[in-house]
């Protein structure tokens, strides 16, 4: 593993100190080779043009390398605790030490999955609705292009400041202005609850949601739209009978996506406050009191075992495998985000 | 009117001119057209849900940030040991230095690794390379951020960060800015390729007809021409780089406070990660009077400085869109 | 001349077809028209169905079409020709209010629908476009069935719920599309499989359903072959009987083929800001324009010296 790392460093350290020499070489072969005068010429851009094509290869080769090394070590490490005790592993609780036979990351996994559920039942209706509005409904004027400036800023706001606009709202009890109270969010939603975190969580994938559905909704062709007006159709019926059954799939990919970054958020959720010792109650996963109760996520358990291998080292690869849970899922979603995409592309080809 | 009887296709058209026709008769039914005017009104309502949340952002982090500003004894945020919010020590440059390092040294991972292989992607690689190659950058793209952190930590720091003069047993700001930069090689890639792509295919035909080779081409004439979509990469990669919290927050080697240091060996705290810091372990922020005012003061540089450059970017981006 | 004549060769068959729109309904008296050939001087006049009055066209400050002044008339076929850009279907889109699609696009002017103000703020585009059905260039049939296809505008105007009666409306449409033959025991399957031919009278059966009054085509044949536009042909003539057909085409002998009335579009460079803005140089008789136009640009255009 070491010597594959070596190899990969030294060859960062070569393509960046080759890639301006390089360039300086290739622009003299060029200017030779365009008057074309000597084959030296040619021979050097020739030499010039291997390498640089051999160096944006080991870009590429050491991207993935990078890729290979953190799958594999993460599986080696964590395989200690899933290839003994899987089912146990997940169906277990919050620990405080590494070799307890009832340690695992359920909580973990109940919270995350309650928050992609918040995610789907928020952000993809206001999020297909704002595309749609952008799309179809709004005027190509300078209001509208605001907003669409916004949503893309809002799409590069830090994760952890999508976590202070959940503490502000759904913890702490704010007024804005003076008058607007907003105490009632934090009654509704319990204050650090599960939630809480989803609804955070929705309004950080909310510009996702929207850029992936504004695409897809683009995509529908003209000429469909068109013969439905042509035919009498009104917006909203063009729109439900022509624009969302082409881009549903785009849409759906999006919001599987979307659903997939939300899941693997960390950041937001301790400020919002995840609880990272471990729940007094344990509610089963369709108990949907405890959506305003405390609560904790894979990615939070994951965060927590890290910190907690300094008293017992056994907690990295418990995190380890915690990590292979949590990629499992989460390429999962991708992954059927990504195949649904193609397969509905060559269906309609 | 015809309209009202049921309908007969065949008797359409000719029978009902016999009637004049009336602007009422093409009023549209009016019950179709509420429905129409509430659909409508949804739609806007979703799309100014975004507004509202920016608007909402904005109000939390300057209205905090104002009492902290307000009320701060400003020689506490400046000339100070370290940043220790807990004790009303808040040391701004402290956040910006480990920021300043971190960023730096992802974009040296990232810039080389992201835009060589967007080249190759878009100049050489076979389309059944491609098909191979893109969905993994995906795969890559989709991976947590808290998994960079753990691979930081755990394993860029023994393996890497100790051959390279730092300490392998814990977390620094090179290997939490190697680890970052990792997690933005995706990023580069992805933009880079898609300025690339931009460039019109008539382009490297003309140079390719004047008899230059494929990576004269590529770097004399693709990347001149898609530069403005290289430089946006490269911007919102800062970006990126400089809000990410979990990396370093897992593997920058400071928990809850840090002393200032230039030493990119060292342990700090990047402005997130000292949000990220600051909030998680206790049920409350507690501390000196301000220290949760300080969070969201630290939001505030945090998201002025990332929207800053995302609008730089933005302008970059629509420069390419512009030009093809 | 001798291009002309090749050109009348095409359109023999129009005298005859000129006595067929004669029809029991409304006189128009204050309606005479510019040039009535010498042989339908005591012809009936149809009644008018698009009485068009100085309509200018606007993509924001662009004017795509300037004041251009006809009448319509039922049952009759009446042809827009012209070269590419000329505003012939910026016009025909206004019949049926697509242009409300584009929010840049503005008319001005009158343009009535059987004396209604098409452009009346009370009136509703939507049930225009149910009563003004519309074909575009490229057949569009909706990625459904044959039949989903077809019971498309009645559903949504309510004209019709699953059942009995639009199985009647399917079928009557298909008829008169002269495409039921032939799709008959397959009404359940994708439209798409259907040939260019076949969708594109799928589309004007599509149209025929909602109950309309007049067929605005915007060059039906130009994605086809000439069999398929044969057909096509021949099923607007069958068509003229219910209904009153305006046809765009940029094919001078369909025009000649097919219509009753030609309106000649040009276009005219603005030598100050360089813009073009398509304007109706004559409307008349087709036989008239094809025979001996009045105006010099319609002459060159049909024999063929411009365009």
């Amino acid at each position: 593993m070491i010597v594959l790392l070596l190899v990969f460093v030294s060859s960062i350290e070569r393509a960046v100190m080759a890639f301006t020499t390089v360039g300086a070489v290739a622009r003299g072969g060029a200017r030779r080779g365009l008057v074309g005068t000597s084959g030296f010429a040619k021979l050097r851009t020739d030499i010039a043009g291997g390498l640089f094509k051999f160096l944006i290869l080991s870009a590429l080769l050491a991207s993935l390398l990078i890729l290979g090394v953190l799958l594999i070590d993460t599986i080696v490490s964590g395989w200690s605790q899933l290839s003994t005790r899987f089912w146990d592993f997940l169906n277990g609780s919050l620990r405080s030490r590494s070799i307890d036979d009832r340690l695992g990351v359920q909580q973990g996994l109940y919270g995350s999955f309650w928050i992609g559920a918040i995610v789907a039942c928020t952000a993809f209706p206001i999020g297909v609705g704002a595309a749609i509005y952008l799309e179809e409904y709004a005027l190509r004027s300078r209001l509208t292009a605001t907003l669409e400036l916004v949503i893309r800023n809002l799409a590069g706001v830090p994760s952890v400041v999508y976590g202070l606009l959940g503490l502000f709202l759904f913890v702490e009890r704010n007024t804005i202005f003076g008058f607007i109270g907003l105490g009632w969010l934090v009654d509704a939603t319990g204050g650090r609850s599960v939630l809480s975190a989803g609804l955070t969580l929705s309004v950080l994938v909310l510009p996702i949601v929207i850029i992936t559905a504004q695409e897809a909704v683009r995509a529908v062709p003209v000429q469909l739209k068109e013969g439905a007006y042509g035919l009498g159709a009104t917006k909203s019926e063009m729109v439900r009978t022509q624009v969302l059954p082409y881009a549903a799939p785009g849409i759906l990919t999006g919001t599987l996506l979307a659903m997939s970054r939300a899941i693997g958020e960390a950041a937001p959720l301790i400020l919002v406050g995840a609880i990272s010792g471990g729940l007094t109650n344990n509610p089963e996963l369709w108990d949907a009191s405890a959506l305003r109760e405390k609560f904790t996520a894979l990615p939070i358990i994951i965060v927590e075992w890290v910190s907690e291998r300094g008293r017992d080292p056994g907690f990295a690869d418990a995190a380890a495998a915690a990590i292979v849970v949590l990629l499992a899922l989460v390429l999962l979603l991708n992954m059927t985000a990504i195949l649904l995409r193609n397969y509905f592309e060559r269906k309609r080809d | 009117m015809q309209t009202n009887e049921p309908v007969s296709v065949g008797a359409s058209g000719s029978a009902r001119q016999n009637v004049p026709l009336t602007t009422a008769a093409l009023a549209g039914s009016p019950h179709r057209l509420r429905k129409e005017n509430l659909i409508s009104k949804l739609m806007y309502g979703a799309a100014l849900v975004s507004v509202v949340v920016s608007g909402l952002i904005m109000y939390a982090l300057f209205s905090e940030a104002w009492v902290f500003m307000r009320d701060v004894d400003w020689a506490q945020t400046w000339g100070q040991i370290g940043w220790f919010p807990r004790r009303g020590i808040y040391d701004m440059p402290t956040l910006l230095i480990a920021s300043f390092w971190t960023t730096l040294i992802a974009m040296v991972v990232a810039a080389p690794l992201g835009l060589g292989a967007a080249i190759y992607l878009s100049e050489y690689a076979r389309s059944s390379h491609r098909a191979l190659f893109k969905p993994i950058l995906e795969v890559l793209a989709g991976i947590p951020s808290v998994v960079f952190g753990f691979f930081a930590l755990l394993w860029l720091a023994p393996n890497v960060v100790a051959n390279i003069g730092g300490a392998g047993g814990r977390g620094s700001m090179v290997a939490a800015g190697l680890g970052v930069g990792i997690l933005t090689i995706p990023l580069v890639a992805s933009i880079s390729e898609d300025a690339m792509a931009a460039v019109p295919k008539s382009l490297r035909e003309a140079s390719a007809g004047l008899g230059a080779r494929k990576a004269v081409t590529t770097l004399r004439v693709v990347l001149p021409a898609a530069v403005s979509g290289l430089v946006a990469s490269m911007i919102v990669a800062v970006s990126r780089a400089l809000g990410e919290t979990m990396v370093v927050f897992m593997a920058g080697g400071a928990a809850d406070a840090a002393v200032r240091t230039i030493t990119p060996y060292d342990g700090s705290l990047t402005m997130p990660a000292a949000m990220a810091s600051l909030a998680s372990g206790t049920d409350q922020v507690v501390g000196e009077g301000l220290t949760f005012q300080s969070l969201f003061f630290v939001g505030l540089v945090l998201f002025l400085l990332t929207l800053g450059l995302n609008l730089i970017g933005d302008r970059f981006v629509a420069r390419i869109r512009e030009q093809y | 001349m001798s291009s002309t004549a090749t050109i009348l060769d095409a359109a023999k068959p129009i005298p005859e077809r000129l006595v067929m729109p004669a029809t029991d309904h409304l006189v128009d008296s204050l309606d005479p028209e510019p040039h009535p050939p010498d042989d339908a001087e005591d012809l009936p006049t149809a009644a008018v169905v698009f009485d068009v009055d100085a309509v200018s066209v606007y993509y924001g400050e662009f004017r795509a079409v300037q004041d251009a002044s006809l009448k319509v008339h039922e049952h009759e076929i009446t042809a827009f020709i012209g070269p590419s850009g000329c505003g012939k279907t910026t016009l025909l889109r206004c019949f049926n209010r697509m242009n409300d699609l584009i929010s840049s696009a503005r008319v001005t002017g009158s343009l009535c629908y059987y004396g209604v103000d098409l452009y009346n703020p009370q009136v509703d585009a939507v049930e225009v476009r149910r009563r003004i059905g519309m074909v575009f260039q490229k057949p569009n049939p909706f990625p459904k069935s044959i039949k989903d296809n077809v019971a498309y505008g009645p559903k949504v105007a309510g004209l019709a719920k699953k059942g009995p009666a639009m199985d009647d409306i399917v079928e009557n449409s298909l008829r008169k599309a002269a495409l039921w033959d032939e799709v008959k025991d397959r009404l359940n399957d994708n439209a798409l499989g259907l040939s260019g031919g076949q969708q594109q009278r799928l589309c004007i059966a599509r149209a025929i359903a909602t109950d309309p009054d007049v067929l605005l085509m915007d060059e039906p044949c130009s994605a086809l072959d000439p069999i398929a536009t044969t057909r096509i042909e021949e099923l607007m003539h069958d068509l003229k009987t219910d209904y009153s057909i305006v046809i765009v085409t940029h094919n001078m002998q369909q025009a000649a083929r097919v219509s009753d009335r030609t309106a000649f579009f040009s276009v005219e460079v603005n030598a100050d800001s360089d813009s073009r803005t398509g304007i109706l140089v004559e409307y008349d008789f087709t036989q008239h324009i094809f025979s001996n136009p009045s105006d010099e640009r319609t002459e060159n255009y049909v024999t063929g010296r411009f365009g």
